[in-house]
């Protein structure tokens, strides 16, 4: 049966026209009031700064204000690309990201799909308790505990490698190291909570197929092959996509913790750089436009992947 | 049905028992580590000589914790944080998504719109930074309550929650006269308890745990919220790390066990409640890859 039709009188008949809006919002005044304060937020925390974005196109001076900053064009976006210390910036977040698609993006599949083929349940339980954990920590303490492993003069790692015969490394000094470092800790932070999408994914999958195919013969990795995997690419292409569309955003949270001076070379990312030379060295216009550059691209990425899912899987992001 | 173990996924088995086991202790190392060598004496940090366990196990580190002032009054900031920021996110995104639930509320279309685009379009961070220190909410505490105050992916998940609940329900209590305002603290909240929990679960974490919006707008050290003191005092940690690892002088005066101290009661807050919340954060991250 319709269900619309089953409930006793919809509160307002839909009427068109100005004057039927008019009485809809004012018949249901108390909706509207109710949305006043999110609109609100929405309108002075979100649009009003996106459309303070045009300082990209001025050399804006806070002094001045955006009414009477001189209009420059495109100059700072020129900067952006010909620069090599700018250019420095996107090539860092590139890599790192796309390293973190390599590396860090499977984890959680490979950890759920083992997980999925434990026969103890109490194991199972203690497992997900131990990795989910790390989530719960923030970056200024997994940077705590990276240091604690990694620090050159006490660091554990560097104890084992010393007592193997080898030289202590400055690994969190050298930029050679940074990257890895950074796609390191976030498999060790994320890798746990990430799979449980990829764990409700699985647990969708009928049994009766399980139940069908053992009846055919099929062993175990068969039934990964033909029935686990195709049954989680949904949500496997759905996040790869939202992934790809983020590429952009690494997160200054973790990046700013474990930077220094020393591995700007290549742990200098778009975010970071914006810190520390827009806030805190007030070239606004400069680093708006690289803000600026980076929502476009986002925006675009999203819209595209968007498109892809729908095609692949026939479900939208959005 | 019991069907009989081939070797080799008996072989499998055994070695993913082995494989998950290895990831277990991959996680719990560094943890184990770090709270060892917090109750462990400055000397036996100084030699390397911790692993998992205390070496002349002491409480020294923690009498520093307690009575470092600094240390208090960022962990005040930061209960109050979570306290304040988490209140105003809850009222904020339950007063915007029960409207944005009800399908016939019209113009919803064009509002739910007007969110996602900023979840897609982010806002850059320079001109939001302008607009704060316009309003004069820089080096307030507000900053660090206003300006996140609504969780854009935590309103869809809320909004996708209400529209699961049965509008006649609804109706009957509009029949008997309720307003709609006690129609949401009275009827829609109790039953939406699940979503409740979660949006309360992600929200006091991530202010309790992130220090780079502090980092932004606030400059007065009064104001610090434990994780920005947390940020500082590693990054000087690291520093001096660097210097030692050039001149291989050691420093007498080590505040690493004060570090590790640090961080282990910075935690306890998180590790207290985990397991509590377990059952419910499971359900709130599913939720999240449920649609409308």
């Amino acid at each position: 049966m319709d269900r619309a039709s089953a409930i006793p009188a919809p509160p307002e008949k839909r009427r068109s026209g100005p004057a039927g809006l008019l009485k809809f919002v004012v018949r249901n005044r108390a909706l509207y009031i109710m949305l006043l304060p999110g609109l609100a937020y929405l309108v002075i925390f979100k649009y009003i700064p996106l459309s303070g974005s045009v300082i990209a196109f001025q050399n804006f001076n806070i002094f001045k204000g955006i009414w009477h900053s001189e209009w420059v064009g495109f100059k700072w976006f020129e900067q952006f690309f010909t620069y090599p210390q700018l250019r420095r910036l996107l090539v860092n977040t590139l890599l790192i990201s796309f390293y973190q698609l390599l590396f860090a993006f499977p984890a959680p599949i490979l950890l759920a799909l083992l997980l999925n083929e434990l026969r103890s349940m109490v194991f199972k339980r203690t497992v997900q308790t131990i990795v989910y954990l790390p989530h719960f920590f923030s970056w200024t303490i997994v940077f705590g505990f990276t240091y604690m492993i990694l620090s050159v003069q006490t660091g554990l790692l560097n104890n084992l490698i010393e007592s193997l015969g080898f030289e202590r490394i400055n690994f969190l000094q050298k930029a050679e190291y940074f990257r890895s470092i950074i796609v390191g800790t976030g498999i060790w932070k994320e890798t746990g909570w990430s799979a449980i999408i990829f764990l409700a994914a699985l647990a969708g999958i009928s049994p009766t197929l399980y139940e069908a195919a053992k009846i055919d013969g099929a062993n175990r990795f068969q039934q990964l092959l033909h029935i686990t995997l195709p049954g989680i690419m949904p949500t496997i292409v759905i996040l790869l996509l939202l992934r790809i569309g983020n590429i952009l955003d690494l997160g200054a949270e973790q990046i700013y913790m474990f930077l220094n001076e020393l591995t700007y070379k290549t742990g200098d990312v778009l975010d970071t750089y914006t810190y520390r030379i827009g806030i805190l060295g007030g070239q606004y216009s400069l680093t708006t436009a690289i803000g600026l550059f980076k929502s476009v691209v986002g925006f675009l990425l999203m819209v595209l992947a968007n498109r892809l899912s729908k095609k692949i899987t026939g479900e939208g992001l959005y | 049905m019991a069907i009989k173990r081939s070797l080799g996924e008996k072989i499998f088995d055994v070695f993913n028992v082995f494989v998950l086991t290895i990831v277990c202790l991959l996680v719990l190392i560094p943890v184990i580590h770090v709270i060892a060598g917090s109750f462990s004496s400055t000397q036996a940090l100084i030699r390397n000589q911790v692993f998992l366990l205390p070496v002349d196990f002491n409480l020294d580190n923690y009498k520093l914790v307690v009575q470092n002032r600094t240390f208090w009054n960022t962990f005040k900031n930061s209960v109050l944080l979570v306290v304040v920021g988490t209140a105003v996110n809850m009222v904020m995104t339950l007063l915007t998504a029960y409207p944005l639930s009800k399908s016939y509320l019209r113009g919803r279309k064009f509002f739910i719109l007007a969110f996602v685009f900023t979840m897609i379009f982010h806002a850059p961070l320079i001109p939001t930074y302008i607009l704060i220190r316009n309003l004069g909410l820089l080096d307030t505490f507000w900053a660090l309550v206003i300006p996140p105050a609504i969780g854009m992916f935590n309103l869809m998940l809320c909004i996708t929650f209400f529209r699961s609940l049965p509008e006649e329900l609804f109706e009957a209590a509009r029949v008997d006269g309720m307003s709609e305002y006690r129609i949401l603290w009275q009827i829609a909240v109790p039953i939406s308890m699940p979503i409740i929990v979660t949006l309360l679960l992600f929200y006091s974490v991530n202010h309790w745990n992130s220090y780079f919006n502090a980092l932004i707008y606030i400059t007065d050290r009064k104001l610090y919220p434990l994780q920005l003191y947390l940020y500082h005092l590693l990054a000087e940690a690291n520093a001096i790390d660097n210097y030692r690892g050039v001149t291989t002088v050691n420093l007498d005066t080590s505040p690493q066990g004060l570090q590790l101290a640090t961080i282990v009661v910075a935690t306890v807050p998180i590790v207290v409640v985990y397991p509590f919340l377990q059952k419910h954060f499971i359900k709130g991250a599913m939720l999240g890859s449920l649609k409308e």
